[in-house]
């Protein structure tokens, strides 16, 4: 696929918050997964008038190709600057896959708390799923080769957008 | 048997960390991945439930053959807070003392399966030794982590001490570090100096009394002084070490009193540091010996904050160990 037929990332923003707008209940935070759905979680909170804090998680420590890649060489802090009990969260993220990182963060914010409900949001559904979770919000379901890995990236700019890169 | 002289068993053919039995030949990018990856784990044990998956299912055996509870225990909790399962010898009372050898206690412990050992010794060169056998045996696996051996090295120490100066200075390059006390009997002073010289900072000063300083000092790239007064002079950072009461027997010094008075670390030495200078000791500290109350409590001194990121670095040191 070539890159000029990749949706703009920040009209997908755009647009996965004005789905996400109705359905926010009071007090929801969101949490992006390192560093893609940082990146587009810091989008939602502008769009949506959120407070500034947004919870950062790094799946790192929770991840279950440990045993055989072992750790990730630039693992960052998970940050959770607000309690997790009984909140309703959003976790953000921008490709959805084999639903493993999902499961990880999943694992990791039930360490901080007990919140009233988790729900996803991806800019990115590309099938593949090896575990039973799925997106309430998506702004893009796309069919790629499994040798192809789809990249969200800041430009000189700062605005977000996609490359692929070939594997093998 | 063909045993290369400069062996380095710690990392693997392909770069990789395999063992920590050392700072010396450490490289850069590797001492540097574990600070990093230490920064991450100190949030950890801000949480509720203070522990991550990541070592679960694993065996770590702490063998302390020289006692030390801080060590030790610090060892244990970062163990913990990564869900392994520790498994603590007492084996200065144990096979040891039946006369099991050294290597014949690590392959019964092989034998139930462990995948860590965290091992202190009073002889320099036993993790080594283990971590050796451990390679020849097609066991590398298994991974060592020296908690302190003889007079040689305390690489967990050393790692935290540059944690500990990078959290507060930001950058090695420019800095003036001091190490003050009985550099001689410290095996904590020689894995600060070689983390110290690879990470390249401006001046490292050994500062004590004659009979505590070793005669190849200089061969290490340091200045050696023996005022503390000119040694403490301008310096960044201060880490004062523990004198050891059996070193008074041992005709090395005249009293505690006499060595407080010359090398004890007071307000007034302080204040001819740099103004912003922290002061560090990997405890446990002899107050009025080595170091004055009034500087250990004071605004200046970061000593319980290196117990807080020792136990981040050991999380850091575990985990990429068994990583690989």
């Amino acid at each position: 696929m070539p890159i000029e037929c990749f949706p703009d990332a920040e009209a997908q923003c755009a647009d996965l918050a004005k789905i996400i707008r109705p359905q926010l209940n009071p007090g929801t935070m969101l949490v992006g997964i390192h560093s893609g759905g940082a990146w587009i979680a810091r989008r939602f909170s502008e769009l949506l008038g959120l407070p500034d804090e947004i919870g950062l998680i790094d799946v790192s420590f929770y991840r279950d190709d440990y045993g055989e890649k072992g750790l990730h060489p630039q693992v960052k802090p998970t940050s959770i600057p607000f309690d997790v009990e009984n909140r309703p969260l959003i976790l953000v993220d921008d490709v959805l896959y084999t639903g493993r990182t999902t499961r990880a963060a999943i694992n990791e914010l039930f360490d901080y708390g007990r919140p009233a409900s988790v729900r996803l949001a991806v800019l990115a559904d590309r099938g593949g799923r090896e575990l039973p979770i799925y997106a309430e919000f998506c702004a893009w379901q796309v069919e790629l080769d499994p040798r192809e890995e789809l990249i969200l990236e800041p430009d000189e700019n700062g605005k977000l957008r996609w490359r692929l890169e070939k594997h093998g | 048997m063909d045993n290369p002289p400069l062996s380095n068993p710690q990392i693997s053919a392909d770069g990789a960390l395999t063992h920590l039995l050392s700072t010396e030949g450490l490289p850069r990018e590797i001492l540097l991945n574990i600070l990093d990856t230490a920064s991450s784990f100190l949030e950890v044990s801000d949480r509720d439930i203070k522990k991550v998956p990541l070592l679960r299912g694993k065996s770590v055996f702490n063998l302390f053959f020289e006692n030390s509870t801080r060590t030790r225990t610090t060892f244990e909790i970062a163990a913990k807070r990564l869900s392994a399962d520790v498994i603590n010898l007492d084996v200065a009372r144990s096979s040891t003392s039946k006369g099991e050898t050294l290597l014949d206690t690590i392959d019964n412990l092989v034998s139930m399966h462990a995948d860590m050992f965290v091992i202190r010794h009073i002889s320099s060169g036993a993790p080594h030794l283990i971590a050796e056998h451990l390679n020849r045996i097609d066991r590398s696996d298994i991974h060592v982590i020296n908690a302190g051996d003889g007079r040689h090295a305390h690489p967990t120490q050393g790692l935290l001490d540059m944690f500990t100066i990078r959290h507060y200075k930001k950058d090695f390059s420019g800095l003036k570090v001091a190490i003050v006390g009985d550099i001689l009997h410290s095996r904590v002073a020689r894995s600060d100096i070689h983390a110290l010289n690879t990470l390249g900072v401006a001046e490292i000063r050994v500062i004590g009394p004659q009979t505590l300083l070793p005669a190849a000092m200089k061969t290490m790239g340091v200045q050696v002084a023996n005022d503390l007064r000119e040694g403490v002079g301008g310096c960044d950072v201060i880490i004062m070490l523990r004198l050891q009461n059996e070193r008074m027997n041992g005709a090395l010094l005249p009293s505690a009193r006499e060595y407080f008075r010359c090398y004890g670390l007071k307000p007034e030495i302080l204040a001819l540091a740099r103004p912003d200078a922290i002061v560090m000791h990997p405890g446990p500290m002899n107050r009025g010996t080595e170091i004055d109350s009034e500087v250990a409590d004071g605004s200046q001194a970061v000593i319980l904050k290196q117990v807080t990121f020792g136990i981040a670095v050991r999380m850091a040191v575990m985990s990429l160990l068994a990583g690989n």
